[in-house]
């Protein structure tokens, strides 16, 4: 599935877009000009990395620190111990696109029971 | 260096234990500590561990497969160290020798006195402290909090979801004024009547009541608050008695440089236990709070592994969060010194506030309620105009 986020012009770099589609995921544009998309939920808790701080190619998680890599989803230190998911993303004519991973996505419990619970 | 210890096996150790190895270090590493867990987290303990939305297993803060190579010495409690034999001293008798020593024994909750041997009477430090208190919440009741710093506002509202009757006393006129000054402290505490808690200030508590089972606070005006449960949260201190005459410099906790150094070559401190010169401020700061258990043994050990020939690098401002009663509240920076506090963002009325604090005009701290992408932005900057 590959689904437009928005245009690569009103993306500044060191800025984050997220997606609001379910799960969210977020387009990250680095300050050296690379673009990444990773699931916008932290694992540890509910917290939109898109809010995070975003340093090289690693995103901190605006609550509790922990460090995702853009390139490969890993966590660097507690209190979140599982990886996000990451995406491919694709430019088209000056417009970002994502095309979602198909693997299931590791989303901290209190989200992932409220998801299930809202699809019961 | 052929045999580190670590000395307190929860965050701030473990930390430790990351970073030497991360760092190179390929030698014998043993990690001492006098609980019999794992190293697990703590903050949960008064959220949803308490709530028991989280359980034991959610608490590790080790991966699952995660193998330090360290020997973990775990149920006993160092109780010396010898400066001339560079050893530690463990309770059970036993004697580790060690070329290089991480301090890490945080922090213990402070109780009151005499209201030991007093059943339902709670302080929260410790899984084995949740475990008892969350059991004892299930039953439900009258609770007591002493104390309104964050620990026990973080026990009130969860207590208060639980469905309990909930007072908190403190004994300042302002909760939370010395952590946010007073007006924020004012703002966040606010959180406790919106939803219906009482909250009585600028009152001390003379003592508790009661046979066997605690039945009431008393106060030192002379009320008396009928309780079925008391949380004492009256603040922790540095867990540093073991080194009395060691020839470490205790001076609230383990007082150390701007990377953990101690003066003692090859001893370095780091998490709630060390009292660590924060550049910034230029005085000597003792920080209980997660980010800085997490971050700074980084900076300690590379000191050590160096032989102390590193210049300290600049931490980032100390940093820490707090959920109460649904709202996410986030704190940078010292409060201590700022002349003025401004609203940037949002509404005090809606307790949701992205709130600049500024000596000269310069930021010196931010707090944020419910303001995630904001107060990130603001932490970054202090970083920066700081370091
Ligand atoms: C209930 C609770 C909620 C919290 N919530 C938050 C929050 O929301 N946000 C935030 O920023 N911070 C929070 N904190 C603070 C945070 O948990 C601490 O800053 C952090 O745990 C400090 O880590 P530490 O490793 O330095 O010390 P500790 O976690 O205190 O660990 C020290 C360890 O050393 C052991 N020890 C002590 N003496 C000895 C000895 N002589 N020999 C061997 N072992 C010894 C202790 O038993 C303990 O296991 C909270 C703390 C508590 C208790
Ligand atoms: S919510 Fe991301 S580290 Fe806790």
């Amino acid at each position: 599935m590959k689904i437009p986020a928005c245009r690569l012009a009103d993306l500044p770099r060191g800025e984050a877009f997220r997606l609001d589609i379910d799960p969210p995921v977020s387009v990250f544009h680095t300050d050296d000009g690379e673009l990444f998309a990773i699931d916008d939920t932290c694992t540890h808790q509910d917290a939109s990395l898109a809010d995070g701080w975003l340093e090289g190619c690693e995103v901190e998680c605006p609550l509790h620190a922990s460090k995702f890599d853009l390139r490969t989803g890993a966590v660097d230190a507690p209190p979140a111990k599982l990886p996000v998911r990451t995406h491919e993303v694709v430019v088209e004519d000056g417009m970002i696109h994502v095309r979602v991973s198909t693997d299931a996505p590791n989303l901290p419990p209190c989200v992932a029971s409220r998801l299930a619970g809202g699809s019961a | 260096m052929r045999t580190v210890a670590v000395v307190g096996a929860s965050l701030a150790g473990l930390s430790a234990a990351r970073s030497l190895r991360k760092q190179g270090y390929d030698g014998r590493l043993v990690v001492i500590g006098d609980e019999l867990h794992r190293p697990y987290d703590r903050p949960p303990l008064s959220k949803e561990f308490l709530a028991g939305t989280l359980g034991e297993a959610d608490l590790a803060l080790e991966a699952h497969d995660e193998d330090l190579g360290a020997e973990w010495l775990l149920g006993t409690r160092a109780t010396g160290l010898d400066r001339t034999d560079r050893a530690v001293r463990l309770a059970d008798g036993r004697e580790v020798r060690v070329d290089g020593l991480v301090i890490a024994t945080g922090a213990a909750a402070r109780r009151l006195p005499g209201a030991d041997g007093l059943a339902g009477v709670h302080v929260l430090r410790t899984l084995d402290d949740a475990r008892a208190l969350r059991d004892e919440l299930a039953r439900g009741g009258r609770l007591v909090v002493i104390g309104g710093g964050f620990i026990g506002a973080e026990v009130a509202s969860t207590a208060y979801a639980l469905g309990l009757d909930v007072t908190v006393v403190e004994v300042a006129p302002t909760p939370l004024a010395g952590p946010l000054g007073a007006t924020m402290g004012g703002i966040v505490s606010g959180l406790h009547a919106d939803h219906g808690v009482r909250l009585l200030c600028g009152v001390g508590v003379k003592g508790l009541s009661g046979e066997r089972y605690v039945d009431a606070v008393l106060l030192e005006d002379g009320r008396s608050i009928p309780a079925d449960i008391v949380v004492v949260g009256v603040g922790a201190r540095p867990c540093v008695e073991w080194l009395e005459g060691s020839g470490v410099e205790l001076d609230n906790g383990v007082k150390c440089g701007a990377d953990g150094r101690t003066g003692l070559a090859g001893v370095v401190a780091v998490g709630d236990c060390a009292n660590w010169y924060d550049p910034r401020a230029g005085a000597h700061r003792r920080v209980e709070h997660w980010t800085g258990a997490r971050e700074r043994p980084d900076a300690a050990v590379a000191t050590l592994l160096a032989g102390g020939a590193v210049a300290p690098g600049v931490p980032r401002p100390p940093y820490f969060w707090s959920d109460q009663y649904g709202v996410r509240i986030q704190f940078a920076g010292h409060a201590a010194g700022a002349d003025s506090v401004t609203v940037e963002e949002g509404a005090v009325d809606d307790r949701n506030v992205l709130a600049v604090y500024r000596r000269a005009g310069d930021p010196v701290a931010v707090l944020g309620m419910n303001q995630p992408r904001l107060f990130t932005r603001w932490r970054k900057q202090l970083a920066a105009a700081t370091s």
